[in-house]
């Protein structure tokens, strides 16, 4: 039997939350923490999580295991439980909306304000913008990001100020933009990023690093945005 | 772009520099006070005097000085950003710390020209 601890709250008759204790019987099996949930969904019907794709693919089910971001779908029992327990959370720092469901407007509002497309002025080819090999590869380790938001919401920059800092997975693509070849609107991406919040809230603490379910590098991203903004302005 | 005022220098780039360039001259400056008095084996205030007597010494002074109230406006500016939510409050932490370090820098001034 595993002990499993769930923090509930269903704000339609919940004045609030509370952590839920489950025993769960694994049948002996190394599960994925996604796995426990729907057990535990099997005792309790109204218990609610997201999920999608359950392999690691679609970013909907980060949430906190035992005190560390991650997507339960690809986090197995033995890298997470300590003692025989299991302690599950939504993410820090985005308000909740019911159980481990939280509200991801913050966050998508931040990603939407680096401008996460291509954008070129030059005349449109008949085909397309061919990129050269070494081109295409500046793009690796940024543009396998999901969108779990398991980063910025270990962030302690995106807590305090989640509506100024773009927070690391935001930046992460920002940067993604920053260093293609195809997109022509370089100096514009860094004017909107040269204030005190947006770029410069990151303290290199490299909590995103830790959290990042695809072994992404935002702290090292965002040290190449710090670069050619300097680069730019001097 | 977020917009802000009350930033030391309007951009962050600028800020972080700042706070970059001022950390070395600081730590210039302690190196050579820590040198100061692990070479001087007696100390007294006419040594101690005579220490700030030369232009060099008052200008590196006054420039370390500086580089503190920049530097410690720039982190706290930072800190009271993170942590101080109520507007008013926030404002006035900002107020108490610029009267502050403009007082130290006028009084540094003070005491590296006095008599
Ligand atoms: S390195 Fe920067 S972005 Fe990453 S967790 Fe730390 S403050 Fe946030
Ligand atoms: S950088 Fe990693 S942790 Fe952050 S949103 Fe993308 S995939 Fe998730
Ligand atoms: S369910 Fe899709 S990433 Fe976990």
């Amino acid at each position: 039997m595993l002990q499993v601890n769930v923090y509930r709250y269903n704000p339609e008759t919940d004045s609030a939350p509370y952590m839920q204790e489950f025993q769960v019987d694994t049948k002996g099996r190394d599960l994925m923490v996604l796995d426990v949930l729907h057990l535990i969904k099997e005792q309790d019907n109204a218990f609610a999580y997201r999920r999608s794709c359950r392999e690691g693919v679609c970013g909907s089910d980060g949430m906190n295991m035992n005190g560390k971001n991650g997507l339960a779908c690809v986090t197995a029992l033995s890298e997470v439980v300590e003692d025989g327990k299991l302690i599950v959370r939504p993410l820090p720092g985005l308000p909740v909306i019911r159980d481990l469901v939280v509200d991801m407007s913050l966050f998508y509002k931040q990603y939407e304000r680096i401008q996460p497309y291509l954008l070129n002025d030059t005349p449109a080819p008949a085909i397309e913008r061919l990129q050269s090999p070494e081109e295409r590869d500046k793009l690796d380790g940024l543009y396998e990001c999901i969108l779990c938001a398991c980063c910025s919401t270990s962030c302690p920059s995106f807590w305090w100020n989640p509506d100024k800092f773009v927070g690391p997975s935001g930046l992460l693509q920002a940067y993604r933009f920053l260093a293609d070849s195809r997109d022509t609107a370089t100096r514009e991406r860094l004017a909107q990023l040269d204030d005190p919040f947006s770029v410069f809230r990151c303290r290199g603490i490299m909590n995103c690093v830790n959290a990042c379910p695809k072994g992404l590098n935002p702290t090292r991203a965002i040290g190449h945005i710090r670069d050619m903004l300097l680069h730019n302005a001097t | 772009m977020v917009t802000n005022i009350t930033n030391f220098g309007r951009s962050g780039l600028s800020d972080w520099l700042m706070q970059r360039a001022s950390a070395v001259v600081l730590a210039l400056y302690t190196l050579y006070m820590v040198g100061f008095f692990l070479t001087t084996s007696h100390l007294d205030y006419a040594t101690w005097s005579g220490l700030f007597q030369g232009t060099g010494m008052r200008i590196f002074s006054l420039l370390a000085l500086i580089s503190l109230a920049a530097h410690a406006w720039i982190g706290l500016w930072t800190v009271s950003t993170d942590y101080i939510k109520p507007t008013g409050i926030r404002l006035g932490f900002q107020v108490v710390v610029i009267l502050a370090m403009f007082a130290y820098l006028v009084w540094g001034v003070q005491v590296l020209w006095g008599a």
